[in-house]
């Protein structure tokens, strides 16, 4: 009987069983504890370290402003490496941008090795590249302006080629249309219609790279990174601290600017 | 002149877009190309600039094959062909006047256009057609700040500035109010008989049809049901055409007429 009387419960479909929620939870607990153990981390170390983080913390203060000084050219060397890793890599990422768009080229022996390149690219920390460019051209300036250019490829070229596919097809039908050939039609259709995302992306990549640039002198490749280690070897804690004071008002400044001009192209 | 001769087109499911088709149209006429959504009027109306492939016959522009053409002689006969759409197909971005010159890039070579070196007679060409279709004070203004009518003028603008020998609109007053519509058909219709260019027009509303076309063809189910002047097209040859009696929505209304 399926009265207004009958409980509904007995028409029910069957509930769907909970116990693969409890696996999951399981095995996440499990590699949770399983890698704090592996790696030694535990509740009783940090415990333990407060006390030298509080020592550390108090030695960074107050900072040696005089030491601004010191780092004023090796910042100024940071920013110029972001741009010109940030500029070379923005007008090499347009060829590849082009061959990875698939509105563009429809060709999958060129399209997924470009794809492939880019990814490729993005997998390798710019850390990393740093570290083999200093090893190939020695320490300096270079190595970190390559490394930063191309990282900027992998980026760059990765986000505009996705903008490039989602735009209007019509005028690119249009252009077909009055007889323009594939080049033609690239700058008179595609072109205006993703050039405002691209300079952004560059802009985007430009704030990454300044950061990215902050530590490159970790490896070697110049900057300011450099003052981090050297201020770090020498247990010179209160000029380190005024250098990751600089680097934060510098990076907040850039980053601000760089937002404010993203806002208006979009 | 254009001759389509027993054209077909089918897709890869077996479906026939376009069924033995046999059209010759001749300079200068304005011809009005009806039939329900599915009959295959934009199919016909894209293959003959070649946007759409065809599977079967071959179809002549003046003469010269477009299906057999390739490479830049596909782009000579395409120059000669202007292209009118039913969402405009501008580049938003761009100014009208550079939108109206990119009509011009088939005739230069592909550094001087990439460059943006028109020369100045090609600037004065882009800004008679814009005077031509009355807006010509809307020059220098970004595309996306235009009306839709505004557009679609601009885009007949840019088939002036082509200097095409035949005009091709598809659905070119679908997405515009009564009004506006009677403009811009009133614009093709001028271009026509003071250019001499050859119009072939789709259209959904059967009233409209009657009062611009010189000839009208009925497709259904891609193929050509009726084939005639104006004055043959009687409401029973729409129906026939349609395969129902005509609705009132087909009608655009006096109003605008």
């Amino acid at each position: 009987m399926n009265g207004p009387g009958t409980s509904p419960a007995s028409r029910l479909p069957k509930k769907p069983s909970r116990i693969k929620h409890y696996l999951t939870f399981i095995l996440i607990v499990w590699m949770v504890w399983g890698s704090a153990v592996a790696t030694d981390s535990t509740f009783r170390e940090l415990f333990t370290g407060l006390p030298e983080m509080w020592k550390l913390i108090d030695e960074m203060f107050p900072p040696n402003w005089r030491y601004f000084d010191n780092v004023v050219p090796a910042m100024l060397d940071t920013i110029r490496m972001a741009i010109a890793g940030t500029t070379f890599g923005a007008i090499i990422a347009i060829p590849f941008a082009v061959i990875s768009a698939s509105n563009i080229v429809k060709s999958p022996w060129i399209l997924y090795p470009a794809r492939f390149v880019l990814n490729l690219i993005r997998t390798i920390p710019d850390l990393l590249l740093a570290a083999l460019f200093v090893a190939i051209f020695g320490l300096g300036l270079m190595p970190g302006v390559l490394a930063l250019a191309v990282f900027s490829i992998g980026l760059i070229a990765k986000l505009t080629y996705e903008a490039t596919e989602t735009i209007d097809p019509g005028p690119l039908e249009a252009m077909t249309s009055v007889g323009a050939n594939r080049i033609q039609r690239i700058v008179f259709g595609v072109v205006p219609q993703v050039a405002a995302h691209y300079v952004s992306y560059v802009l985007y990549t430009f704030e990454i790279n300044v950061r990215a640039a902050a530590v490159l002198g970790l490896v070697g490749a110049g900057g300011i990174g450099l003052y981090y280690e050297k201020t770090l070897g020498f247990l010179e804690y209160d000029k380190t601290n005024s250098i990751i004071l600089f680097t934060l008002a510098v990076v907040l400044l850039i980053d601000f600017i760089s937002t404010k001009l993203r806002e208006k192209l979009l | 002149m254009i001759e389509l001769r027993n054209v077909s087109k089918s897709y890869p499911n077996g479906t026939k877009g376009l069924n033995r088709i046999n059209l010759t149209i001749g300079k200068g006429e304005f011809v009005v190309i009806v039939g329900l959504s599915g009959a295959g009027k934009s199919t016909m109306l894209r293959s003959i600039n070649r946007l759409h492939e065809i599977t079967e016959g071959e179809i002549l522009i003046e003469g010269k094959s477009i299906t057999k053409a390739k490479g830049a002689g596909l782009r000579r006969i395409r120059r000669d062909i202007g292209m009118v759409f039913q969402s405009f197909n501008l580049v938003k971005r761009s100014s009208v006047i550079r939108n109206v010159l990119a009509g011009r890039v088939g005739y230069h070579s592909t550094l001087r256009t990439v460059l943006g070196l028109f020369p100045k007679e090609d600037i004065n060409l882009a800004l008679n057609a814009l005077e031509r279709v009355n807006i010509l004070e809307k020059a220098y203004i970004r595309a996306d700040q235009l009306s839709g009518g505004q557009q679609q003028r601009v885009a007949i603008a840019r088939v002036l500035a082509q200097q095409a020998k035949i005009i091709l609109a598809d659905e070119p007053v679908a997405s515009l109010d009564p009004l506006t519509t009677k403009q811009v058909m009133d614009d093709l219709r001028k271009i026509n008989q003071e250019l001499g260019i050859t119009t072939i027009v789709n259209l959904h509303y059967i009233d409209l049809a009657r009062e611009y076309a010189t000839r009208i063809i009925g497709l259904r189910a891609g193929e050509v049901v009726f084939d005639g002047p104006v004055a043959e097209a009687t409401d029973e040859v729409f129906a026939a055409i349609y395969g129902r009696p005509i609705h009132k929505d087909e009608l655009l209304g006096e109003a605008a007429l």
